[in-house]
């Protein structure tokens, strides 16, 4: 097994970076913006996605509109699996009625995670509008479903393991494949 | 650890335990929303299997599974081939033949949801919601649930009920409830107080894991619990004279308005239904703030999902068992 860093601390940094400003960018503002972090790595990016907005638009209030969306319960594939833990879901207090609500999460595979999260906002209320932001976008699509704030498009084969890791979590900085 | 059968309070682990009190924390919050429903059992069938009279644990087993999108069918003994003479054996079968994922039983029998489960009548994920004087899991968990909520507040998720001082008191002879309590409390590292008349403690007790007082005011007084928990007086199941009258129990067992006064300002008053008022809880005992009575209910609902998904959500081998 090879391992190869494809993501240095500093370039999770810098993109971490400019999918905040796109992010205010499309929303003209950070008017109604809500960041839904999927869990484990999605929750982590979307804080520190929140930090630096915040840091650029103090009027953005980072902790009252960062959440988190768990969707284990929305898998299609529950059935084929040991029954899985279920994560933490929060939403933030104003709720998701008519809001701009961001789903962040660490990779964009099959794109069913991000399904199973489109469901589960369905039943939490209905956003005025729903974008996706991920620091990975590693391809091999099964939905139709594609992000509108990429950190690095990573063409991998289906055999490499796309390993993100993040300070809070693993202890260090760093977006790996292995392959 | 994942179960296969919830037939016992002993066959949760501390992990699995605190795993489902997890869950249900999610539930929990699935419940407070708008749309109470998720996804998750779709295609899924549970058969209610009542032989035995419910209000609470029917309803909120019957809700727990239509807010996870199982197809629930409800099977009450009366008004069914049962009242013909149709044995367990072919109750079961039948259900088996006509496809089931999960059997929810409540029965008079001790023992009547182990038998279903190791039968081989049956595949499907059996619950026991109740079997007799045996074993009541399902509220033993819901039990813990509000206890931990309780106590801990927002910071519950993970934690066990470490040092936590309950009293069972009551009809702990007639009880699955208490039998339930007593070893999840125990799993979960809570120190468990009984409190009965003599008549109505379990001729052995040898192996119980548990403080015994015939004296309530004595154990409210030494103990200082963090919850008591009432049983309710099983009229039904008392084929004896177990106390002279109903105002005596009442006097010396019951939680009236003088032992409130030896309670700690936030001791949990527990009862898990249904109540008789003025025998073994008053009205002021019952309705009073530190009363968890309807919580445990609402808990209910979420730890009967919890357990559903732990037990229906995964993958399954119908060939093993």
């Amino acid at each position: 097994m090879s391992t190869r860093t494809v993501l240095t601390s500093g370039d999770i940094d810098r993109a971490i970076t400019r999918i905040a400003h796109e992010i205010v960018e499309s929303n003209h503002g950070t008017k109604n913006l809500i960041l839904l972090g999927i869990p484990t790595r999605g929750v982590l990016l979307a804080n520190r996605i929140g930090q630096v907005i915040q840091r650029h638009y103090p009027e953005f209030d980072a902790v009252a509109a960062t959440g988190r969306l768990d969707i284990t319960m929305y898998r299609d594939d529950l059935a084929k699996h040991p029954t899985r833990s279920v994560g933490e879901t929060a939403i933030p207090a104003a709720g998701i009625e008519n809001a701009v609500v961001v789903l962040i999460d660490d990779v964009l595979y099959s794109g069913r995670t991000i399904r199973a999260a489109l469901d589960a906002l369905n039943d939490l209320g209905r956003p005025s509008v729903v974008r996706l932001a991920v620091l990975v976008d590693r391809g091999h699509r099964e939905l139709p479903i594609r992000a509108d704030f990429v950190g690095k498009n990573l063409p991998t084969s289906r055999d490499e393991r796309i390993n993100v890791q993040l300070t809070e979590n693993d202890g260090e900085t760093s977006v790996v494949i292995e392959s | 650890m994942t179960l296969k059968h919830l037939l016992s309070a002993g066959d949760l682990d501390r992990d699995t335990a605190i795993a489902i009190l997890d869950i249900a924390e999610e539930m929990a919050g699935v419940n407070s929303r708008d749309i109470k429903k998720l996804p998750t059992l779709r295609g899924k069938t549970v058969v209610n299997l009542f032989f035995e009279d419910s209000t609470r644990t029917r309803i909120s087993f019957e809700l727990a599974e239509k807010r996870l999108s199982a197809d629930v069918i409800n099977f009450a003994a009366k008004g069914s081939s049962v009242s013909k003479g149709e044995s367990l054996k072919d109750t079961a079968q039948t259900l088996e033949a006509m496809g089931t994922d999960a059997v929810v039983i409540r029965h008079s029998a001790s023992g009547a949801a182990q038998v279903l489960a190791h039968s081989g009548w049956i595949n499907g994920a059996i619950i026991n919601a109740g079997d007799g004087t045996h074993e009541h899991p399902t509220q033993a968990l819901l039990d813990a649930f509000t206890m931990r909520r309780r106590l801990h507040g927002a910071a519950s998720h993970g934690k066990g009920l470490d040092g936590v001082k309950v009293v069972i008191v009551g009809d702990i002879l007639h009880s699955r409830v208490a039998r339930s309590n007593l070893l999840l409390l125990n799993t979960l590292g809570a120190e468990v107080h009984m409190v009965a008349p003599p008549t109505l403690f379990p001729v052995n007790t040898s192996n119980w894991n548990a403080s015994f007082h015939y004296d309530f005011d004595t154990a409210l007084t030494s103990v200082k619990p963090d919850a008591v928990m009432m049983l309710r007086v099983q009229g039904e199941r008392m084929n004896a004279s177990y106390f002279p009258t109903e105002r005596e129990y009442s006097r010396m067992w019951g939680l009236n308005g003088d032992r409130l006064g030896l309670l700690g300002e936030s001791t949990l008053i527990m009862h898990p239904g249904p109540m008789n008022r003025g025998l073994e809880i008053s009205s002021v005992a019952a309705d009073h703030k530190n009363s968890t009575v309807l919580e445990q209910v609402a808990n209910g609902v979420s730890i009967r999902m919890a357990v559903l998904y732990h037990l229906l959500s995964g993958e399954r081998n119908h060939q093993d068992d």
